[in-house]
């Protein structure tokens, strides 16, 4: 049998050139679309902030990556970064620790469940951004407001799918564990714990989208340094040669930490996994590449 | 909890179950499962509870393990009142043999790890290790300690979760069709190891298994359950499952490995059995039941009112 379809239908098997092309294609597609965007819009209005030209971005970038801020005596990019990263580590820290904990307990107490679950269920309903508002008035605009913010963006979701992977555990090995002298402490401490906690390490990666958001709103609004501060800044100046480079950065940032945290799951719970995947990983390319290249290898 | 009608002293036999019934909950009304089930076991034996679909041997194997609660009746281990899982009932199941994050190692060390403290499981690592190693190697499982459950084959699996059970040394060994999902030749490895394991601790095992022939090779008991049966409770009576069938099937002590699966006596007794767990032509009557089993014993059918 020969497969004809190189492009429709579920059979499709396009050759490994074509395959490659077709990864490559959408992304040369927008970026020459916009060089050309920006090249009559240039011609048109050579001031114009609005569709800035590739060179002009670097430029941009690059003055914030390598030129001191003689303000803050800093290099504003890194600097940012910095901010920003720590804000984020620290919210997401916080939010994975007390939502594991608030989760497991839930799921392995019912007296727990029913005092909490029900309050943390309610407060999962609140539009995380609608809480903002009252998070500046309540702790200011200091860094606690900021990492408040990312924490209870996603605390909640936490809680949630850790009672979720908590219950699924199997009952069958729960009862195994007490017949082989846990206490009820270490069966939830010692057995269900280290089960749930590559489920923890997935959440925290499927969820990092939102907390990207609570960290950028939350900058935008009330901050003096960090990559959304800076990009809200850029957009009071219509400097739209900033917000782009900068968006991409972050972007850049976020599928790094993505892919990381997917690499760290696969080697620190190889239990999880079948055997080679973890060399899939390591190779960290996005994923749709590897999909592409997947072909060649069976 | 009932009083012991029957009379007799729970302590004189290792587990003693009276007058059990079991009733779920469900949408068209309550369900009967056991039905004034009654069971006394000496220590030592090898008992292989029997039954058709849905007659409750896992049911009742789960409440001698604490994992549910009896509606009514009472349950003995050793004179005591059986209670929620602990370290005195071990337990295999068909499924969910070992836990997934720890290595065969660790799984088999896993009894110890958690019931010793933190200093005592220091000083002591180095001798339950060695101990779990002796074990695995009578499991042929010494090449694969920092394997994980995942990386086994299935026979593998069910050989460590054997062990996992017994290096805890509990007084009972519960067994949940362990060797149900096996391929036949597996099977039979896994119920010769299994013998050899029971010779050589002595402890007293109920095995779960739909195999008749697997029930009759394997123990010196062999305990039907059915919910197909006749009582003086009429035609229409939803009725739970009782012991209809309770034979003696070998001795304890005397290596049951030595039963020979071509003996006639051997297909005798799977005949003897299978008439009560197929699903009946004849539904037989109470008086019919073969409890012949000197262990065996009847207590009044109180419908399962709580007392």
């Amino acid at each position: 049998m020969r497969i004809k379809a190189k492009l429709l239908g579920i059979h499709a098997s396009p050759p490994l050139w074509l395959k490659s092309l077709y990864v490559v294609l959408p992304f040369v597609l927008v970026i020459a679309g916009y060089a050309l965007a920006s090249y009559f819009y240039l011609e048109d209005n050579p001031q114009g902030k609005l569709i800035p030209s590739f060179g002009k971005m670097w430029a941009y970038f690059w003055g914030f990556a390598t030129e001191l801020d003689t303000r803050s005596d800093t290099y504003l990019l890194w600097a940012d970064t910095a901010t920003s990263l720590i804000r984020f580590g620290t919210g997401l820290l916080y939010a994975a620790v007390v939502g594991l904990l608030l989760g497991l307990n839930v799921a392995m107490f019912p007296g727990f469940r029913y005092l909490v679950l029900p309050g943390v269920i309610a407060l999962s309903f609140v539009p995380v951004v609608t809480m903002l508002p009252i998070l500046l008035l309540a702790v200011g605009i200091g860094e606690e407001a900021k990492i408040l913010f990312i924490f209870l963006g996603l605390v909640f979701i936490i809680t949630r799918d850790m009672y979720a992977a908590a219950t699924n555990v199997a009952p069958e090995l729960k009862i195994k564990a007490l017949t082989l002298g846990s206490s009820q402490l270490a069966l939830a401490y010692r057995i269900v714990l280290p089960m749930i906690l590559p489920k923890l390490l997935e959440t925290v990666r499927l969820n990092l989208g939102l907390v990207w958001v609570c960290l950028i709103v939350g900058e935008g609004i009330a901050a003096d340094s960090g990559l959304g501060y800076r990009i809200f800044l850029f957009k009071r100046n219509s400097e739209m040669a900033g917000i782009i480079p900068y968006t991409i950065w972050i972007t850049l940032l976020a599928a790094c930490l993505y892919q990381l945290l997917g690499v760290v799951s696969e080697v620190r719970y190889p239990w999880r996994y079948e055997r080679g995947i973890i060399a899939r990983s390591l190779v960290a390319i996005p994923e749709l590449v590897f999909q592409a290249f997947r072909g060649r290898q069976s | 909890m009932n009083g012991n009608g029957s009379g007799l002293n729970p302590k004189d036999r290792q587990i003693h179950a009276e007058d059990v019934y079991k009733v779920y909950p469900g949408r068209e009304g309550p369900k009967t499962v056991l039905d004034n089930v009654n069971l006394r076991i000496a220590r030592g034996e090898f008992v292989s509870l029997v039954g058709p679909s849905g007659c409750g041997k896992s049911t009742l194997l789960r409440l001698l393990l604490g994992a549910e609660e009896e509606t009514s009746g009472s349950l003995y281990i050793d004179g005591a009142a059986v209670e929620p899982p602990d370290p005195t009932r071990g337990i295999v199941y068909q499924q969910y043999a070992l836990f997934p994050h720890l290595t065969v190692l660790g799984n088999i060390m896993l009894g110890h790890r958690l019931s010793l403290s933190f200093l005592e499981w220091h000083r002591r690592k180095d001798e339950i290790r060695a101990q779990a190693i002796e074990y695995l190697a009578t499991a042929q499982l010494e090449d694969h300690l920092n394997k994980y459950p995942h990386e086994l084959s299935g026979g593998q699996q069910q050989r460590a979760s054997v062990i996992q059970a017994l290096m805890k040394s509990p007084k009972v060994l519960l067994m949940d069709e362990p060797f149900g999902a096996l391929d036949p030749g597996t099977r039979a490895r896994m119920q010769t190891f299994l013998l050899k394991k029971w010779e050589e601790t002595g402890k007293t095992i109920i095995f779960v298994t739909h195999d008749l022939e697997e029930a009759v090779f394997l123990s010196t008991r062999v305990v039907a359950l059915s919910q197909f049966y006749t009582d003086e409770r009429g035609d229409e009576a939803q009725r739970g499952s009782r012991v209809v069938c309770d034979l003696r099937v070998g001795e304890v002590g005397n290596a049951a490995s030595s039963k020979s699966k071509e003996d006639p006596a051997f297909t005798k007794t799977i005949e003897r059995v299978r008439k009560f767990v197929l699903k009946p032509s004849h539904a037989w009557h109470l008086e019919q039941f073969d409890l012949s089993h000197p262990d065996s014993f009847h207590t009044p059918n109180n419908g399962g009112s709580k007392q």
